[in-house]
């Protein structure tokens, strides 16, 4: 096949996608004029019925909290199938780490990088917890905060070096974090069966909207999804950095 | 606001060609951040603030980070001469 006959197939299959979406996208409803009733019908009763201003916060944990039950420990199968395949094998070996330590200092970063980085630790953590706590008040959650959270611990990495990251966050702490957001998840729709009358539902007092100990389990749980996903993403960024600066082929 | 949409959808446009035209695997983990919080913008304009926050803490952070840990590893194992053996580029 030439470069001309190729060329030209090209052309038809994108001509020919190109009409489809913009057929396809011809039809939808214009912006702001969703059809649906449910997001209408959220918009409503989220605060009336849950006491929770950010509606996508009120779905997540509590109208839908049994998906985000499932996604969740999508999150913590995937990191637990990560952390089985990146251990070390038979054929690899770790390097004594005493020598590591002055060896992943990354070429060219000065003084004044390096505390800037470590400086930014405190803020970010902070952040986090924060993103974490007000996901029923405005946009946010344990998933956004406990990104920010993990990204925390990896500044520690770039700017003090690979040690002190793994000495801020041993590998059976990070796991045990991960697991007990998980199960604390999972606790609290438990604590839904127990206390009022289904998975999940809620059982703690409403309070008033807009206070930071308001919308019922909503907090607990978003904290709960917060330690799962720090754990998560910290796990996963210290398999990736011991297979990328620690582990040797033999 | 119809005109910000349309500059942003026409911005992701040139940047999604940017990053498959960026054929340097280290540049593009950058690229491809960039792309992500130019998205991330559009979801805020868009009036989806959560969807904004994740798309910027995954695609920022945990993407570029996942990219260049693997290529530290993948080009340490070839032994790539611009990679010294040592070196994670994280």
């Amino acid at each position: 096949m030439t470069a001309r006959v190729r060329m030209i197939m090209f052309a038809v299959g994108a001509g020919g996608l190109a009409a489809l979406l913009l057929w396809g996208l011809g039809g939808l409803p214009a912006f702001g004029h969703f059809n649906g009733a449910y997001a209408l019908l959220i918009d409503h009763l989220s605060v009336p019925q849950r006491h929770a201003t950010d509606a996508v916060t009120a779905v997540n944990f509590d109208y839908r909290a049994f998906d985000t039950l499932g996604e969740e420990f999508i999150l913590f199968t995937s990191v637990a199938g990560l952390a089985v395949l990146l251990r070390e094998q038979r054929s690899e070996r770790a390097r004594p780490s005493d020598a590591a330590d002055s060896e992943h200092r990354f070429q060219g970063s000065s003084f004044a990088l390096r505390a800037l980085t470590v400086m930014l630790v405190g803020p970010i953590v902070v952040l986090s917890l924060y993103v974490d706590s007000h996901g029923a008040l405005t946009p946010g959650g344990g998933f956004q905060g406990g990104v920010v959270g993990a990204a925390g611990l990896l500044l520690v990495f770039l700017g003090g070096g690979y040690l002190a990251m793994r000495r801020l966050s041993p590998h059976g702490a990070v796991e045990s974090a991960e697991a007990a957001g998980a199960a604390g998840y999972a606790l609290v729709g438990l604590g839904g069966m127990i206390f009022a009358s289904a998975y999940f539902q809620n059982f703690l007092e409403l309070g008033t909207p807009g206070q930071l100990l308001s919308a019922g389990t909503i907090p607990l749980s978003s904290m709960a999804v917060g330690l799962e996903v720090t754990g998560a993403f910290v796990l996963l960024w210290s398999e990736f950095l011991d297979q990328a600066l620690v582990v040797r082929s033999r | 606001m119809s005109a910000v949409r349309t500059g942003l959808l026409l911005l992701l446009a040139v940047g999604g060609l940017g990053v498959v035209l960026t054929r340097d695997p280290l540049r593009q983990a950058i690229v491809v951040g960039l792309y992500g919080l130019l998205l991330a913008l559009l979801f805020f304009v868009l009036q989806a603030p959560d969807v904004a926050l994740s798309q910027i803490v995954v695609s920022t952070v945990a993407i570029p980070v996942m990219i260049l840990l693997a290529l530290a590893k993948v080009r340490r194992h070839e032994g790539d001469p611009q990679a010294p053996r040592r070196r994670g580029r994280g």
